[in-house]
């Protein structure tokens, strides 16, 4: 899997799953830029082939509906969706 | 891999007067933010360019049509989210109330069925039944207009969604 990491102060581990073209998803991780805090991103309408799938079944666990943002804080929490607030509640910020 | 699919700021502005038009005309509403439409525009381009078709650019799609007709813009989803939320999943069209701003956006949740379902919904034929009709109703799964004729029309007059987009109702 392609993963790009974004530096930035450490407030856990954050992997987000998006598209490219979601502009919901470009809101997320422009708010993770914001808050200045370190994270990894792929998006995954770039990946190719058993790539994709592989990060798809990632994706689906958590999150059955396989939809974008998938933001996974600390490999135990998933926020699905531009939530501000929650986003800022799992980072405590 | 590198995205080499850019589309120029003439061509999402064109479309953009396009689709804002195409909506006013049929009774549905842009989102107000222009930057924000424009960047969806964007995205349904590139979409045409990578699979051949407009497929909404918050949703992952297979790259195969016939698995991604729901989800070719306006999607299937748009009238039940624009009606029940104030906008459809990736927020292109918004209702009346958030173009007045008397409603606020919020995060959408995704109303089409995850994956395993989509599969069983489609293997399973609707079941409504009038065996007296003379003429079988074609429903158009964007719009919801109905029509009673040999076959669904080319393009829905309501919604100018095509024909692939009709489903057998009754």
């Amino acid at each position: 899997m392609k993963i790009e990491h974004v530096e930035g102060k450490k407030a856990g581990k954050l992997m987000l799953y998006a598209l490219s073209t979601c502009i919901w998803c470009k809101k997320t991780k422009q708010l993770l830029t914001d808050l200045g805090v370190e994270y990894d991103y792929t998006f995954v309408d770039l990946l190719q082939g058993p790539e994709k799938d592989e990060t798809m079944k990632i994706v689906e666990k958590w999150n059955p509906e396989c939809s974008f943002p998938t933001l996974v804080v600390n490999d135990s929490q998933c926020i699905v969706g531009f939530k501000e607030k929650e986003i800022k509640e799992a980072l405590k910020l | 891999m590198s995205e080499e699919n850019q589309i120029s700021q003439r061509e999402i502005g064109l479309e953009y007067e396009r689709y804002k038009r195409e909506a006013e005309s049929s009774g549905y509403h842009l989102n107000p933010d222009v930057a924000f439409t424009r960047g969806l525009i964007d995205g349904l381009l590139v979409n045409e360019r990578r699979y051949g078709y407009r497929s909404c650019p918050c949703r992952l799609a297979s790259g195969k049509k016939d698995e991604d007709l729901d989800i070719i813009c306006p999607c299937d989803y748009r009238d039940p989210d624009v009606m029940e939320y104030g906008a459809c999943y990736c927020a292109l069209y918004v209702s009346q109330k958030v173009l007045d701003g008397t409603q606020q956006l919020t995060s959408i949740p995704e109303r089409r069925p995850p994956p395993a379902l989509r599969k069983k919904a489609a293997a399973e034929p609707g079941t409504a039944k009038i065996g007296t009709l003379p003429l079988p109703v074609w429903r158009c799964k964007v719009c919801g207009y109905l029509c009673a004729r040999d076959g669904p029309p080319e393009i829905c007059p309501i919604c100018k969604a095509k024909k692939e987009r009709f489903e057998r109702f009754i």
